[in-house]
């Protein structure tokens, strides 16, 4: 069957596609038999450890190593010298991994050291000579801006103004999304809301550090062991960066404690390599907790002003956000896709979104789940509900009555193919959540949200083992429990039992290129190679059957696991198994296989409702999250249970994003707070139960109909909640996150308002 | 170089001899000397749980404790939960509700979960949401935990 | 002939012109002709852009076809997290 052969998910019977079989991997992850980044380790390895800048801002005048590299146990030291600059794309990278003429941020890489112990390795960083020049820092976004803000980057021109600015300044560019003209809708509107809301930076924060274990021979050649969501983009960037063929380096992707974005990117890898080629050992570097929080890339922090206009009638005429996002101390904060994703979920005539992308001292950001639209979301959201509040309308009632729909102009360009807004709305206003009692104190709130999704290079390699079981390769780093959703797809199409197949990722030398697991794209563009894959096997497994039996392969049609003739008129053959097949492939021609390379295109964006009620003690200022549900169209759900993870994986994120989790920053620019202890995420204690619904509109891009998951649900949680708080509280919070001194202020700034003068 | 200390101790039921430093942590000893690299390090200073094991039958943050410690005492880790190629109902449960999506946690949350049942074997929702807050998971939002939690627990009740 | 609409800095750098006609029969015929109208498209088609054709959106793929009155954007690249 053709790949763009639509079956109809609604009448179609999935087999397997649906059900919630157990993952392949999961005996291996319960029983600490499973290998993560850290657990690995090679005969006569070093140890590495970075030395970091403990200045926010200083020029590196001179750094002397050579105490330390006589420290008995010292293998190898290297610096910026080590890593010569090449090609401008990622030059940015380089200058991150390892600072070359300043220090950036608190925690920027200055040196490094392998050793044969942790412990010598420690005490030599400790005798590496720095000179620092320190200078002014910034931190703040909108500091950043201000005309004579500390300069990070001298030759830092914005770009995409007009004219073009002749001085140097901390904006990168700036960037416009949206048609018509607001200030037209304005006019035509009978209530508008302007607000400015302020989020901090947060951080992925997963579970596990990042760790990778380097060898490097001396002909140039090397083996990679690390955890990250991208092994093939790994393999690329460090050999660039370190001046390596690609050819010569092979990357293995570890089990992946959480990536959630922060591990699209690489930061220790090319020194680790650097390290190992130098002291021709083999090194392993693992970031400690501390240099996860202060060097590894947490979200950008946020300012953002947000206008709407509406009609008594509930229509949206009008809307404007300026958006400011600090990317830490390069450029490429997610600004452009905040401004891109800000009024997504609308039908609107007029609308402008502009972005700035502004620089700071701080750790160069890297993406986080749906990079720049919660923030975006959170105070769009937030100007709607007061806008609900004030026409007197339902606040599910607004979003309908303005709901993006097919055919629609979406606000970043294209129109709008098939989507599920609509439903997603309905959906929730028909739950019990939307109609339950609410108790003293507390406030309910609703935010819809939105996701591109992508698809990307992707290719999968099926092989047909002699027993008639299957070996899928595939090349994209497991985050989500995608191998069961691979291994259901294969069973599927070749018409066997899902315990016939297994999935393995396979390392870079194995498989061809495969672009990072990030933007919702693995079970849509590598169940789509899957798909293609089996399809191109059963090609194969037919044709040795009809060799077999004498006839025509057009004369054999594959059905429920078996080559059987299409007609009696073909001949009177018994069907064949894939595993009889499988059997004779020796003699039949040799090895069977399937496989598919693509870029894939057809991604189907996706849109989520959520609803939150919170609870706020109005004398400490704490927010309780009692009750909360997620609706969010899937397209059509591979395995339910992984999809529902990923809906409550993504709204616990958000519930910490939006009342617990803040970098705070001191005067002296330094990270406050780099440990889990006082970078509070969410522990079981603090949430209730998460419902789901999966709502099912089927992506027209994919056979079976499915788009992305995993990042939409983290867009409506910021707003969300932000809306029931300020329900609870009787106040409209508009900064985050909503920890207790920042509630307590609001209410207390309210009851000051409406005191009365004496 | 500080001087080794010799530890003699029993790892899930096994005797065990190692040699390390004084300062070195009990995790440190069971990862790099033992090369039991279930339970993990996600933070070192005893705030996320991942590196939990037993001490004498008490959950305790294995960063925390020296690998000295361990002389003479009883260390349970995740390796020791399964009876040979029996998976404890913990991990049954776990894996039948996709209580794990990424599962660089799990280890600690069912050495963590064994021994609240074990302490507790009927507990409430809440008993265990704040039994299991030492616990950091960021992936599954600890829904899909509880209830794993939840369903052994009326497994192992039954006998 | 495509009806390209450019978005967001694109269209600065064509000169605030954000709906053009280009002949273009796939997207690589289609950003080699816009860099030809427009050179200060370059720096940024080269950083990377997407092209969604009829609301797909499509990266990095230039021969990807491009069929008679469908509707196209060129996009900033995008990826996720």
């Amino acid at each position: 069957m053709p790949l763009d052969a639509k079956l109809d998910p609604a009448t179609h019977h999935f087999r397997l596609v649906g059900t919630r079989p157990l993952r392949p991997d999961g005996v291996d992850k319960v029983t600490g038999r499973a290998r993560f980044g850290a657990d690995a380790s090679a005969p006569g390895m070093l140890v590495a450890r970075i030395l970091r800048s403990p200045h926010a801002h200083a020029r590196i005048r001179a750094i002397d190593t050579t105490k330390a590299a006589r420290l008995p146990g010292v293998k190898a030291i290297v610096t910026s010298a080590d890593f010569q600059p090449g090609d401008p794309a990622i030059h940015d990278v380089l200058c991150n991994v390892m600072a070359r003429d300043k220090a950036l941020y608190d925690g920027h890489a200055v040196a490094a050291v392998a050793a044969v112990s942790a412990a010598i390795a420690r005490k030599a960083l400790k005798l590496i000579k720095v000179d620092y020049e320190v200078l002014p820092h910034v931190t703040d976004v909108d500091e950043a801006m201000k005309p004579g803000a500390p300069l990070l980057h001298h030759g830092m021109k914005t770009e995409n103004v007009e004219p073009a600015p002749k001085k140097a300044s901390n904006v990168a560019s700036r960037c416009e999304f949206g048609h018509g003209d607001p200030e037209v809708g304005f006019k035509q509107a009978d209530v508008v809301v302007e607000r400015r809301f302020k989020t901090e930076a947060t951080h992925q924060g997963y579970i596990e550090p990042h760790a990778c274990l380097a060898s490097v021979g001396s002909d140039g050649q090397g083996e990679l062991w690390v955890c990250t969501q991208g092994h093939y983009m790994v393999r690329n960037t460090c050999a660039a960066l370190i001046g390596m063929d690609v050819s010569k380096l092979r990357v293995t992707a570890s089990e992946i404690g959480g990536g959630f974005g922060g591990k699209t990117t690489v930061f220790i890898e090319p020194v680790a390599l650097a390290l190992s080629r130098k002291a021709g050992k083999p090194v392993k570097l693992v970031m400690s907790r501390e240099e996860v929080f202060r060097a590894s890339g947490p979200t950008s922090s946020s300012s953002i002003d947000v206008k709407i206009g509406v009609t008594r009638a509930g229509r949206i005429t009008g809307a404007l956000a300026d958006i400011r996002m600090q990317g830490g101390a390069f450029a490429g904060s997610p600004v452009e896709l905040g401004a891109m994703s800000a009024f997504a979920c609308y039908d609107l005539e007029h609308v402008k979104a502009v972005g700035w992308d502004v620089v700071t001292n701080r750790p160069k950001q890297a993406a986080y789940r749906a990079p720049g639209a919660p923030m975006v979301a959170f105070a769009v959201e937030s100007v709607l509900d007061e806008l609900a509040h004030k026409i007197g309308m339902d606040p599910v009632e607004l979003r309908l009555k303005n709901a993006a729909k097919e055919g629609t102009q979406s606000s970043y360009g294209p129109k709008y193919k098939r989507i599920g807004l609509g439903e997603c709305l309905e959906a929730a206003r028909q739950h019990p959540h939307y109609k339950a009692p609410l108790g003293k104190n507390q406030g309910r709130g609703i935010a819809a949200g939105f996701w591109f999704n992508f698809g990307g290079q992707t290719c999968v390699s099926l092989n047909v083992n002699i027993d008639g079981t299957v070996v899928l390769a595939v090349g994209t780093p497991d985050i989500g429990g995608s191998r069961a959703s691979m291994c259901m797809i294969a069973a599927e199409e070749l018409g066997i039992e899902y315990d016939k197949v297994r999935a393995i990722v396979a390392d870079t030398s194995s498989l061809g290129y495969n672009d990072i697991s990030e933007g919702s794209r693995v079970t849509f563009s590598t169940g789509l190679a899957t798909i293609a894959a089996a399809r191109d096997a059963i090609g194969k497994l037919t044709a040795r059957a009809a060799k077999t039996w004498g006839i025509s392969p057009d004369a054999v049609v594959w059905e429920n696991g078996h080559a059987r003739p299409s007609s009696p008129n073909a001949g009177d053959f018994a069907p064949l198994s894939l595993a009889e097949i499988a059997k004779t492939a020796g003699s039949t021609g040799g090895p069977i296989a399937g496989h598919y390379e693509v870029n894939a295109g057809g991604a189907g964006v996706s849109f989520a409702v959520h609803m939150a009620d919170a609870e706020v003690d109005p004398e400490t200022g704490r927010v309780h999250i009692t009750r909360y549900t997620v609706v969010q169209d899937a397209g059509k759900a591979v395995h339910p249970s992984y999809v529902e993870g990923q809906f409550q994986g993504g709204a616990a994120q958000g519930i910490g994003w939006a009342i617990n989790e803040e970098y705070f920053y001191g005067q002296d620019g330094r990270l406050q707070n780099p440990g889990f202890l006082d970078y509070r995420i969410p522990v079981a204690s603090d949430l209730p139960m998460i419902d789901t619904v999966i709502v099912e509109v089927p992506n027209p891009g994919h056979p079976y109909g499915v788009r992305g998951v995993g990042e939409t649900s983290i867009v409506p949680p910021l707003a969300a909640i932000a809306n029931a708080v300020s329900a609870a509280a009787g106040v409209r919070l508009t900064e985050l996150p909503m920890s207790p001194p920042r509630v307590l202020a609001a209410i207390d700034g309210a009851v000051a308002k409406k005191k009365p003068r004496s | 170089m500080m001087s080794m200390i010799r530890v003699s101790t029993k790892i899930n039921g096994d005797a065990v001899a190692f040699l390390c430093e004084t300062d070195e942590t009990l995790l440190d000893v069971l990862r790099d000397r033992l090369g039991l690299t279930g339970s993990k390090e996600g933070c070192g200073t005893g705030d996320c749980g991942a590196c939990s094991v037993t001490l004498d039958g008490r959950v305790v943050c294995s960063c925390l404790v020296l690998g000295a410690e361990a002389e003479g005492r009883a260390i349970g880790t995740v390796e020791g939960i399964a009876s040979g190629d029996t998976l404890h109902p913990l991990q049954a449960k776990f894996l039948e509700f996709a209580a794990l999506q990424c599962g660089v946690c799990t280890p600690g949350f069912l050495v963590a979960a064994k021994a609240l049942l074990e302490r507790n074997p009927d507990p409430t929702e809440s008993e265990i949401r704040f039994g299991l807050a030492g616990n950091l998971c960021r992936c599954t939002g600890y829904d899909k935990i509880v209830r794993a939690v939840q369903a052994a627990a009326v497994e192992m009740r039954k006998g | 002939m495509v009806q390209v609409k450019l978005s967001g800095p694109l269209k600065l750098a064509a000169g605030g012109k954000g709906e053009l006609e280009i002949e273009a029969a796939n997207i690589r015929q289609l950003l080699d002709r816009l860099c030809a109208d427009h050179p200060k498209l370059k720096p940024m088609f080269d950083r990377g852009v997407a092209v969604a054709i009829d609301g797909q959106i499509y990266r990095d793929d230039w021969f990807r076809p491009i069929p008679a009155g469908s509707e196209v954007v060129v996009l900033p690249r995008m990826s996720g997290g």
